[in-house]
């Protein structure tokens, strides 16, 4: 960067300003507005009094409410963890046994991940439904049970909707993490005696960890803030923090309520990024 | 097949988990495509049923294109995803153009409100964007929908752009200016062209996301205006249909046919360019 003159200066400013404007104004104002909203009042038929009540934070601790948070992060968990636990196998399978379908299988899985999660959804409302639906046919038909079940608006259907939508999310950066691995590293482990099991714990993983921190918080994010699966698969006993902030904004018009619990969802998640990326190492996500 | 130059001590030990793995992919594969082949299965289905199997029929294509709202809300769709496409692109490759070549104070800041705003969860930036959108006495509509957009499109067009910029050659830039041409110029023969590939790859990405998105759009559309994924909600939530089905096919097969065209015909300009 030589020349700083007055071009220069210009120049930064003419390619800055509409992002600036557009992302200041339609980001970060409304996350203030929301900020601003959580310590108001709301009134009776919906208005909302600015100030300082801190009541909208308290009721969070409210059991009914504190339950719901609590259900949240642990689907949230559980959906991220067994996303890994599928998606890991998969990305090292495409990776090191790929071969020259290796494009192939990667674009195999990318396909599902560019349509639309709505429809992703809808089709495991189609299937699970029914006691003559298509998965108490097949569990029966494999002997799994002799009558049918109750398989949607269960907890195991949103985590089932869950998986099926994220899984991509976690696939595509483990595969671009292992993609760089120096296969000349686990040769030398070999060489140097290590097991099969040994290179894999000592060497490969750890140098996938950008990608599975990528992953998990690719999957993470979305799936605590996650309104649509347990709306569509879920029943009263799945309602996850995303249901019920809906709900404060469009049915019980607690828009204080609502922007108390918008406001925890954002500060958790982003807390629980730093303090994973810390306990990982910052080090490792910076290669992402 | 690389696991095999391991050495010859554990080529034995080695076939077992190879196989395991080969299986253990398959029915991962076959998870994430048999709910998807499913719904274009039962899209062709004779009765209203979408379990089981009764007859071939294309009825339920026949009943999703008389229905008007559905093309109505697909014509919506259109109409956000290409506008809002064509504003976050051209902001996006500013602030990638901004980012890549000039040091400056508050790029640390920038950078991070970038990527604050790919992870943020949709449902934060929906709910807080109606109350800014109430709270400014904007009426919810179209506008407010293609604003929206574009604010959550700038960021993922931004990184894509400023991705390829990163892997460019700086010195033909260079030559052209020592060559007396002056910066607007250098953008518009040289720089352009260069990134053209990851443009549009970026405004790519920013037309499926628009043309995709539900929760973003589910709080800021207001009551009168319904995109195709807002519509496809309603229908659902009204019942299990295979008009839902058809739709379901005819949406994916569109965008399948869209990112494999799209990328093809990327990869060959990429090719040209390099």
């Amino acid at each position: 960067m030589g020349k700083q003159g007055r071009g220069w200066t210009v120049g930064l400013a003419g390619l800055l300003s509409p992002v600036t404007l557009w992302l200041g104004l339609f980001f970060l104002v409304p996350l203030l507005l929301i900020l601003a909203y959580s310590f108001g009042k709301s009134g009776i038929y919906g208005g909302i009094t600015l100030g300082f009540y801190p009541g909208n934070y308290l009721k969070v601790f409210d059991p009914l409410y504190l339950e719901i948070i609590v259900r949240t992060f642990v689907i949230a968990l559980l959906n991220t963890f067994l996303c890994l636990l599928v998606g890991y196998p998969l990305a090292y399978f495409i990776t090191f046994k790929g071969g020259r379908h290796k494009h192939t299988l990667i674009l195999l899985v990318m396909i599902p991940f560019w349509t639309s999660l709505l429809l992703r959804a809808y089709a495991w409302v189609v299937i699970l439904g029914g006691d003559n639906g298509i998965a108490n046919r097949l569990l029966q038909f494999l002997h799994l049970t002799d009558h049918p079940l109750t398989l949607i608006f269960t907890p195991q259907a949103v985590i089932m909707g869950m998986v099926y939508s994220y899984l991509p999310f976690m696939i595509l950066p483990l595969y671009a993490a292992l993609e760089k691995f120096d296969w000349r590293l686990k040769e030398a482990a070999q060489d140097l005696g290590a097991s099969r099991w040994h290179t894999f714990w000592r060497v490969t993983f750890p140098l996938s960890l950008p990608g599975v921190i990528a992953g998990s918080i690719l999957v993470f994010i979305p799936s605590a803030g996650e309104f649509v699966i347990p709306n569509l698969l879920g029943g009263a006993r799945t309602v996850m923090v995303g249901n019920l902030i809906q709900q404060q904004f469009l049915q019980a018009r607690d828009w204080a309520f609502g922007s108390a619990l918008a406001v925890m969802l954002a500060v958790l998640l982003v807390g629980a990024i730093m303090f994973y990326v810390r306990r990982v190492g910052a080090d490792k996500l910076e290669e992402v | 097949m690389g696991g095999a130059k391991g050495g010859p001590v554990y080529r034995g030990v080695q076939k077992v988990p190879d196989r395991v793995l080969l299986v253990f992919a398959g029915l991962v594969y076959l998870f994430l495509y048999a709910p998807i082949m499913v719904l274009i299965i039962f899209s062709f289905n004779s009765t209203k049923n979408t379990q089981v199997w009764t007859g071939f029929s294309t009825q339920w294509y026949g009943a999703l294109i008389r229905d008007g709202s559905v093309l109505n809300a697909f014509k919506l769709s259109l109409t956000v995803g290409l506008t809002a496409t064509a504003i976050a692109t051209v902001i996006g490759t500013f602030t990638a153009l901004a980012l890549s070549r000039y040091e400056f104070r508050g790029k640390t800041f920038a950078d991070s409100a970038i990527y604050a705003a790919t992870v943020m969860p949709e449902i934060v930036v929906g709910v807080s964007l109606l109350v800014f959108f109430v709270a400014a006495t904007i009426p919810l509509g179209i506008v407010t929908i293609v604003i929206a957009h574009v604010a959550f499109c700038i960021s993922f067009v931004t990184i894509v752009v400023r991705a390829r910029l990163s892997g460019m050659d700086r010195s033909v830039e260079e030559a052209a200016q020592d060559l007396g041409a002056n910066p607007v110029q250098t953008f518009l023969r040289v720089t352009l062209p260069l990134i053209l590939p990851g443009v549009m790859a970026g405004a790519l990405l920013a037309f499926t996301l628009s043309f995709d998105d539900f929760v973003i759009t589910f709080f800021v559309a207001g009551v009168g205006s319904s995109t195709l994924p807002l519509k496809i909600y309603s229908m659902i939530k009204f019942g299990v249909s295979p008009v839902i089905n058809a739709l379901s096919t005819v949406v994916m097969v569109s965008t399948m046919i869209l990112i494999l065209g799209g990328g093809r015909i990327l990869a060959r300009r990429q090719g040209n360019a390099s």
